[in-house]
């Protein structure tokens, strides 16, 4: 019964870690690099998209990403019972 | 006051400060010296992570790289901030919760054996050796320009600040003055930055000057700049023009490497708790990113600055450029330096300043009625950032400050490298293998004495830089991210892997990521040693030596998994270990042990 519990718990944060990465790729090498061209028709302070994306838009997403996973598993540690006491 | 005496009590108050906080901070036990007794709050562990992680490269050279190149250095942004996500998610809240004192001691406990340790303690100490080089020339820089001493003076005045905290106070120490640190660092980034947004563009906030208007026109800053250098055979700042592959395994290199460096990962042993080295992790890329942020303005703005201070009228008008006699104080001010040349090649007493490397523009610029001869300034992308106050003739007190930042971000970094490279000889080597029934207070002395003996070699290396020192960035980043960080992670995030799988995993990383920086950067960097030139028609795949480091991480993954999967597995107590990394419950017990 613990024993489940606790891989019920890890199988929470693997499955947030693995969708806060892809995001995190996704804005940085995805947005910021490789889909620069798709993204080249929205206009940003006199160049595009992608060129914001590369020198803002991924840092404040990845700001937002710790603080989202700091936040999200502090509940889960909570709903499992492995919170620090 | 004059700008000397001004700069001399800025910068003699701001050491009087890390000083003082040094006493105050005194280390009374091993747990305060190695992770400041764990008493710290996770938003001020947040701030000294980011002066322990800024160092003399973020602050001077960043915004030079991103202005000479333009968007193709966006790696140096995402790289050494999405580093922060790995750091966050996949190491630091379970290696606090493992609860010991370094990084090596990790590895080699979950992989339960010394070869282990061993070789983690050899890639620790090899990357934060390279890595202090670069802090001690910036220290040597910063003190030749402004204050006018000899660079070896003001290293050991560096080193003097640094041995009296570092050595007192331990990491108790260093993260309190880290603290002041960082805000003596920001300060002086910020101030000129908003100065020259103002001045350009209008708006306070450089981050968003950067996509604002040029002021006076209704031409956003980043088409005026682009318009500029392209007129000057230049790049365009905005566009793409490097190998998409290489930019990819560049970014994803820094931000391995990143999240891999020892030095950052023992900050997030010195919080209380699991939850608080999560929180703590986002302060960091807060307090990193109000940098990171401010820099690729700086950089635009300083290379439009630049440009038409150099070129005050049309390109190829006989007087469209900056007559040498009547260039601003600040570039005689760096020429004395040798950071700025000037050589008049077509001798007409002005500045021409364009790319002469473009054929098609070189070719015009010769049928000018007065012809160009070729590029005839050339400026280190080091001095932009200390450059900035003078060039936007801010105020004595503001170029202070920043002679005060420039030190404060190197000698943060430095005493952070210092603090690794000592508790991996005292705790690691000394405890761990020489004579592991040393005392608690023995042990408090063998720190002590490693801490003094690796700012002496840091010292000697400042005087005496190898050759190599500005190619040694890539071997640092590299074996992070090739050694270190696949081992971390597999030891947390993968039960299966065993001693031997790790080992292998872990030699194989490095030994493929040095041998492929040393091919094309010569064998241990000596010169002329180098089996291939290093230009991008040479590299395989265009994978830069730069960039090598992801391919190493993956190599590293992949070898350690077959290993493992091919022998026996973890014995019991090693899995129970990873369980119990794994959930929060129990962290503060385990402070003390």
């Amino acid at each position: 019964m613990e024993e489940s519990a606790g891989e019920a718990y890890w199988r929470a944060n693997v499955n947030l870690v693995r969708v806060l990465l892809v995001i995190w790729a996704l804005v940085s090498f995805g947005c910021g690099i490789l889909f620069r061209p798709l993204l080249s028709g929205i206009p940003v302070g006199g160049t595009d998209l992608g060129f914001w994306f590369a020198q803002q838009g991924s840092i404040i997403t990845f700001i937002v990403l710790i603080f989202f996973y700091a936040w999200r598993m502090n509940q889960l540690d909570r709903h499992f019972g492995v919170d620090e006491e | 006051m004059d700008q000397q005496t001004l700069i001399y009590i800025v910068v003699g108050a701001s050491f009087a400060l890390y000083i003082g906080i040094a006493i105050w901070s005194k280390a009374g036990s091993t747990g305060e010296f190695y992770a400041a007794g764990r008493g710290v709050h996770p938003v001020t562990n947040g701030m000294a992570t980011a002066a322990d992680w800024m160092s003399a490269a973020s602050f001077i050279s960043m915004a030079g790289l991103i202005a000479f190149v333009g968007y193709d250095n966006s790696s140096f942004l995402m790289g050494w901030t999405g580093g922060y996500v790995l750091l966050a998610m996949l190491l630091a809240p379970y290696l606090r919760k493992f609860g010991k004192f370094t990084v090596p001691e990790f590895i080699g406990d979950r992989f339960y054996s010394q070869t282990a340790r061993m070789v983690a303690v050899l890639c620790l100490i090899v990357m934060s050796v390279t890595y202090v080089i670069g802090q001690m020339t910036g220290v040597g820089v910063t003190f030749a320009r402004f204050l006018e001493v000899p660079s070896e003076v003001g290293l050991f005045i560096g080193t003097g600040i640094v041995f009296i905290y570092a050595v007192l106070g331990g990491m108790k120490g260093i993260t309190y003055t880290q603290v002041a640190q960082y805000c003596v660092l920001i300060t002086a980034y910020t101030i000129p930055a908003v100065f020259i947004s103002m001045e350009l563009t209008g708006m306070a906030v450089p981050p968003l000057g950067l996509f604002s208007d040029h002021t006076g026109t209704a031409i956003p800053l980043l088409v005026t700049l682009d318009q500029v250098i392209t007129d000057l055979g230049f790049n365009s700042y905005t566009g793409h023009h490097t190998n998409t592959l290489n930019m990819v395994l560049f970014t994803l290199s820094l931000m391995i490497g990143t999240a891999g460096l020892p030095h950052v990962i023992i900050r997030f042993f010195t919080v209380p708790r699991v939850a608080d080295a999560r929180w703590s992790a986002g302060w960091a890329l807060v307090f990193i990113a109000l940098l990171y942020l401010t820099a690729p303005a700086v950089g635009a703005m300083a290379r439009l600055n630049l440009m038409d201070t150099v070129q005050t009228g049309p390109v190829g008008s006989p007087d469209g450029n900056l007559l040498y006699a009547d260039r601003p104080d600040w570039m005689s001010t760096w020429e004395v330096t040798g950071l700025l040349k000037y050589e008049d090649k077509n001798n007409d007493g002005r500045i021409q300043f364009y790319n002469d490397a473009n054929e098609e523009f070189q070719n015009e610029a010769s049928q000018f009625e007065v012809p160009w001869a070729g590029n005839e300034l050339t400026v280190n992308r080091d001095i932009l950032v200390l450059a900035n106050p003078e060039i936007a003739q801010l105020p004595a007190w503001v170029v202070a400050v920043v002679a005060a930042g420039g030190l404060a971000a190197a000698l943060s970094t430095a005493a952070g490298l210092l603090l690794a490279i000592s508790s991996a000889i005292s705790h690691d080597v000394i405890k761990g293998a020489i004579n592991p029934r040393i005392s608690e207070r023995g042990e408090l002395w063998a720190a002590r004495i490693s801490m003094a003996g690796a700012i002496a070699l840091a010292a000697y290396l400042g005087l005496n830089p190898p050759g190599f020192a500005a190619q040694t960035v890539a071997l640092a980043f590299g074996i992070a991210a090739a050694s270190i960080f696949p081992a971390l992670m597999m030891g947390i995030f993968m039960k299966r892997i065993n001693d031997k799988g790790a080992i292998a995993g872990m030699l194989t990383g490095l030994l493929f990521t040095v041998i492929y920086i040393f091919i094309y950067k010569g064998w241990f960097f000596l010169p002329g040693t180098n089996w291939l030139p290093d230009t991008a028609d040479n590299w395989v795949f265009g994978i830069s030596p730069l960039s090598i480091g992801s391919v190493g991480a993956a190599l590293n993954f992949a070898v350690a998994i077959m290993v493992s999967n091919a022998t026996e597995a973890p014995p019991k107590e090693i899995q129970d270990l990873v369980d119990s990394v794994r959930v929060p419950r129990g962290a503060s017990a385990a402070t003390e042990h």
